[in-house]
């Protein structure tokens, strides 16, 4: 643990005081953050604070075999700073969001251009990568699509039907949020907290409260914490089940798809079960949950969830059973492990290269710090992986929530909150059905918050489906497209 | 009944009847899903409204973009009045037809890709390069099986052409056919034709900026071609020619819906394929095509 000593260490979903991260010289932050990435810690978070002299950067590393955080900044820089990203791939989106937020420029950085700017300057107006060549011809996809999904613009650079190269362009959803947060918290920052992405707003609410509870030094009652890995779980559910359905359809394969969609129903309306809503808003606060799950409704939810797992398991059967969908995802779309590691996948997509990546096993917070789940591994980093991956942890979701519902917790569900503690840092990772959500908060010395950084899954992952395009055939780019199922308005923010 | 007449009647009944075809295929699928699905009649309710619909013209496009499917619809609807109809035989007939009925289709398909090119989209380029490529090996499997009717029947005009093969032959042939008319008509495992998928399209993606009447001649186009198909399907394996007239015209009726179930039902319960197979399979379905060519021979010496 020699190496991690320049990093303040600490516990996924726990609070330090501002003066206690270790401050270095930025070309020595650059440094020592390199060398934790080397040894194997992964880049979680990287982001800048204006400071009265310039901007403080922070890094926030996982070290996932330790089950430990590392925190670090420099001193106030303004200017420019040698960049990460030629040694360490996985900082490359980030560098690029300093650089446009904050206006560091990050010295040898192969591809600076903006991440998510509006108008003039947004990333699908700056030069986009070409290949040159007399068979090359490039295809621009979006960012208005043919099926009713986010905007996103996508430039292939193709030789005949084989992709050599593409890149995404995207922010044409980007609302503000994390400048919004500043000064907060407000009356209505836990509702833009549960719609940063739609999908995930179980994972996402859980991690702004995990930040502010930790911030005021609460501890959630055990009950609470049950119903929100519960909600977390019927999230993941509904999802990988709606996803599974999504890329039986892009294959034209009906009977997965028309049944998973009405499964994916089936799950939704189980959260709406559990809080009235189907996507898990107004479940979480800070302090616990605003809904209980009395006996009647405890037991109903059971015999529910026992017939559509039954619904999903036949539907699955059917998808693995038909030898002409195999055939469409094996080795199509593959990321190799090496890739993988050096783009920092995250979630899914990181555990079908073989990576064991999950929040949840690696830094248990909250209800998973006594019950977990076997990680979902595969190892060919191709669609079938994915797919593979995904259908497993619909397998092992239904069995945790079956384990966890059969022995309920007894207790309250909230307690009180007291306000942030000023000069504070908290971070907190959730494993969403996505992959990890990194939020990590900073207080200036009234409590109030002075920084809020959301990194939602896909920011590491885009970069992931990018590299999987190069060498399939521009068809197979919808199928891989689905095998992620990325967020814009996650990433966008 | 003078020759007109006829004519006349025919081409009612192939401009009518076939947009029932597509109808029958999604409500099969529909079926098979556990879904209600669209009305039987909804190209009839699409290409109406289509009709009376203006067009977007593109400021690149010439006027070929509104000639090629005016071309590409008469040359489909032309081939499909040179087929005979079992016992009620063709309209007109004469020595090599057969050729012009596949010269009619290609000439078909060279206006669809035409059209395509007009507009100068990527998406639609690509469209018609996989068009035109999948085409050569789909239109081997043609010839080779109008090849095995001509060596067996001795005769290459097509109202004499149909006579039955022997029990194999005709199997063999009938699966050649039907793989060739999956193909043709841009039915899975080779296209899908519900996808909105612009990228993974072959025949969808080279109509998506045609709008209006053009629009409609192309989707009726698409539905006379796979009557077409059909058709030429049932004649090539069943002796149907040698029943009586309306017997015979009642047993096309039937296999024609046959066909049209069995297109459903693949499309139900398989995936379509990857690109880099198709080719594959089009050889699987010339090779038997081809089969029942030798088989021929063989009997013939």
């Amino acid at each position: 643990m020699n190496t991690l000593a320049p990093f303040f260490l600490l516990t996924n979903a726990s609070r330090i005081s501002w003066a206690s991260v270790p401050v270095f010289s930025v070309t020595k932050l650059v440094r020592l953050t390199s060398e934790m990435l080397q040894s194997g810690a992964r880049l979680c978070s990287w982001f800048g604070v204006p400071d009265q002299d310039g901007t403080i950067l922070v890094a926030v590393l996982a070290l996932d075999a330790e089950s430990i955080l590392g925190v670090a900044r420099s001193e106030p820089v303004s200017g420019s700073y040698p960049s990460l990203t030629p040694a360490h791939p996985q900082a490359h989106l980030f560098e690029r969001e300093v650089w446009e937020q904050h206006g560091l420029v990050p010295v040898g950085h192969p591809w600076l251009k903006p991440v998510r700017h509006t108008c003039d300057n947004a990333p699908a107006n700056a030069p986009f990568f070409r290949v040159d060549g007399g068979e090359v011809h490039e295809v621009a996809v979006g960012p208005v699509h043919a099926g009713v999904i986010e905007p996103g613009h996508f430039r292939f650079q193709c030789a005949g039907e084989d992709v050599l190269h593409l890149e995404i362009a995207l922010g044409y959803q980007h609302r503000g949020i994390e400048e919004a947060l500043a000064g907060g918290p407000h009356p209505a920052t836990m509702h833009q907290m549960e719609t940063i992405a739609g999908d995930t707003t179980i994972a996402h609410a859980t991690a702004y409260a995990s930040v502010l509870e930790a911030l005021g030094g609460a501890e959630v009652p055990l009950r609470a914490q049950w119903l929100r890995a519960i909600a977390l779980e019927l999230e993941r559910l509904a999802n990988h089940t709606g996803d599974m359905g999504a890329l039986a359809l892009d294959v034209a394969f009906l009977p997965t798809s028309a049944a998973c969609g009405k499964i994916r129903g089936d799950f939704l309306n189980l959260t709406a079960l559990l809080c009235g809503n189907r996507f898990g808003r107004g479940l979480i606060r800070p302090g616990g949950c605003m809904h209980d799950l009395e006996e009647k409704r405890l037991l109903t939810l059971i015999e529910k969830l026992k017939t559509h797992m039954g619904d999903v398991e036949q539907a699955m059967a059917w998808f693995w059973d038909a030898a002409s969908v195999r055939v469409r995802f094996r080795n199509v779309g593959v990321v190799y492990p090496s890739q993988a590691t050096d783009i920092g996948l995250v979630g899914p997509a990181a555990r079908a290269c073989g990576l064991v990546r999950d929040v949840r096993f690696d830094h248990p917070a909250g209800w998973h710090r006594f019950s977990q789940t076997p990680v979902a591994v595969w190892p060919s980093g191709d669609i079938f992986a994915r797919a593979r991956v995904r259908s497993l942890e619909i397998q092992r979701s239904g069995r945790y929530l079956f384990e966890q519902l059969e022995a309920p917790v007894d207790g309250e569900i909230q307690t009180p909150v007291p306000a942030p503690l000023p000069e504070s840092m908290a971070v907190a990772l959730v494993e969403g059905w996505r992959g990890e959500v990194c939020h990590v908060a900073l207080t200036d010395h009234y409590g109030r918050l002075r920084r809020y950084k959301i990194t939602d899954p896909s920011f590491h992952n885009w970069t992931g489906l990018a590299l999987a395009l190069r060498g399939t055939a521009i068809s197979d780019f919808p199928i891989c497209n689905k095998s992620f199922n990325l967020s814009y308005c996650g990433f966008d923010l | 009944m003078p020759l007109y007449i006829d004519i006349v009647l025919r081409l009612l009944l192939w401009l009518l009847l076939a947009p029932l075809l597509p109808g029958i295929i999604n409500k099969v699928k529909a079926w098979v899903a556990g879904r209600q699905g669209p009305p039987v009649l909804q190209l009839y309710y699409d290409l109406a409204r289509l009709w009376r619909k203006s067009v977007v013209l593109s400021t690149l496009a010439s006027p070929g973009f509104i000639i090629a499917p005016a071309v590409a619809w008469t040359a489909v609807v032309a081939a499909a009045l040179l087929l005979p109809l079992a016992g009620a035989g063709a309209a007109f007939s004469f020595d090599g037809d057969v050729l012009l009925l596949i010269y009619f289709l290609a000439l078909a398909r060279f206006c669809t890709a035409w059209g395509a090119m007009e507009t100068g989209s990527a998406f639609e380029g690509m469209g018609a390069a996989r068009e035109v490529s999948f085409a050569v090996l789909a239109e081997i499997g043609i010839i080779t099986a109008v090849l095995t009717l001509v060596v067996q029947s001795g005769s290459i005009a097509l109202s004499s052409m149909f006579e039955p093969l022997p029990g194999p032959g005709a199997a063999l042939l009938a699966v050649g056919l039907f793989i060739i008319l999956l193909a043709e008509n841009c039915r899975v495992p080779f296209d899908d034709p519900n996808t909105h998928l612009e990228l993974t399209m072959i025949h969808e993606v080279m109509v998506l900026d045609h709008s209006g009447p053009p629009l409609a001649m192309i989707l009726h186009g698409a539905a006379v071609k796979l009557m077409l198909f059909c058709i030429f399907l049932a004649q090539a394996v069943l002796p149907l020619s040698e029943l009586p007239l309306l017997i015979s015209v009642a047993a096309l009726a039937g296999s024609v819906l046959l066909i049209t179930v069995a297109v459903g039902l693949v499309e139900s319960l398989t995936a379509r394929l990857a690109f880099k197979r198709v080719p594959l399979l089009l050889t699987i379905g010339f090779l038997f095509c081809l089969f029942p060519l030798i088989l021929t021979w063989m009997g013939e010496s």
